[in-house]
């Protein structure tokens, strides 16, 4: 599941807490929050920020290193990546994980694909445009 | 990575009653102990044979080598249940009295401690709500350098603003590169993430011991969750 974590107690903790760190920070990278060779928030910063134990910050930074979302340099700090691809893909990723949620759930309602993608583009005809369209209506 | 504490089969009696029946285990430099089990599990009398208020009836405790003594109480700062606190001192002059005890006390640390905490300096103990006087209890504690700090029931029933003050404090000024931290309770779901290890406290004994992540892995849970099933 992903969480989107925007208070420090919204955590889940069913899950390892390092894991939905990771999310957390995959999101804000993938949603433009943090741009690409932008400096990471410290691991002492990060903990008190999300009252997390340090120890957890530096292991989640540990693994989106070895996952090539961020790079540490020595005494400057992490650094999110460079590499435009890695970044897309990640994207797609957490994509494919909301999708698989959504379908799950639709699912476990009784909907069949038809009436799924029914559902889908009904919501998005509906939803208020930028602009133009609000005018309209007024 | 420096073993700051070590526990050796340790076991405490009174009387006829076994408080802790044998408990291992270490904690690290750096490293936060979450200590939960229900009331009279054992975990303030570990907390007191760790402080040295009290010796164990067999096996070790082990402060960075050593067995606790005045040596170790000068480096250990702690968190007691009970109210301490002079109640007709105002905070500010339970300040001075506490620092005047302990060379690592740090004054500048007490006052960023006393803004953060919203706590008025001038007012006499004896009038702060039971939230304030939590607060200000932490402070005293935080604002040592302390190699090792025991906080037993830092949350107890208090509201939920004083709750996450003191987490936040927790946070923020526990000294996360030198010290080594123990967390006595069993108000588990606001203050786990800060949890490095955790053990559980059951009868005396260890019930479960390890990693707090790996723990939430195994057992698909929160610790608070795992608690539940622990101590049904």
């Amino acid at each position: 599941m992903i969480y989107i974590v925007t208070a420090h107690s919204a955590f889940n903790e069913n899950m390892p807490i390092y894991i939905q760190i990771m999310d957390l920070i995959k999101q804000r990278i993938c949603a433009g929050q943090m741009g690409m060779g932008d400096k990471l928030p410290s691991v002492r910063d990060m903990a008190v920020e999300l009252r997390v134990n340090p120890n957890t910050i530096q292991r989640a930074y540990q693994e989106l290193e070895r996952e090539g979302m961020v790079f540490t340099q020595r005494g400057m700090g992490t650094f999110v990546t460079e590499d435009k691809d890695r970044i897309g893909s990640v994207r797609n990723e957490l994509a494919g994980r909301l999708v698989q949620q959504f379908i799950d759930g639709m699912t476990s309602l009784g909907f069949q694909e038809q009436q799924i993608l029914y559902h889908v583009k009904s919501y998005l005809e509906h939803q208020p445009t930028t602009g133009a369209d609000d005018n309209e209506r007024g | 990575m420096n073993t700051v504490l070590e526990l050796e089969n340790l076991k405490k009696r009174y009387g006829l009653r076994w408080a802790l029946t044998g408990v291992d285990l270490t904690v690290n430099e750096g490293e936060v102990l979450g200590l939960v089990g229900p009331n009279g599990s054992g975990k303030s009398t570990m907390l007191k044979l760790i402080a040295g208020l009290a010796h164990p009836t067999d096996g070790k405790v082990l402060i960075n080598g050593q067995k606790p003594g005045p040596e170790s109480k000068a480096h250990t700062a702690v968190l007691p249940d009970a109210d301490y606190v002079y109640r007709w001192m105002t905070v500010r002059q339970a300040i001075e009295y506490v620092s005047g005890f302990y060379e690592d006390f740090d004054h500048d640390k007490a006052g960023r401690l006393i803004e953060m905490m919203g706590i008025e300096p001038g007012m006499k103990v004896a009038h702060l709500s039971k939230g304030m006087n939590e607060r200000l209890k932490l402070v005293l504690v935080m604002a040592r350098n302390a190699d090792l700090i025991l906080l037993d029931e830092p949350l107890g029933g208090i509201d939920p603003t004083s709750r996450d003050k003191i987490i936040c404090a927790i946070a923020t000024e526990y000294r996360w590169e030198h010290s080594a931290m123990i967390i006595a309770t069993h108000l588990i779901r606001d203050i786990e993430p800060l949890f490095d290890k955790v053990l559980f406290l059951k009868n005396g004994q260890a019930e479960l011991y390890g990693n707090a992540d790996e723990l939430r892995s195994k057992y698909n849970g929160s610790i608070e969750d795992i608690f539940k099933e622990v101590f049904v």
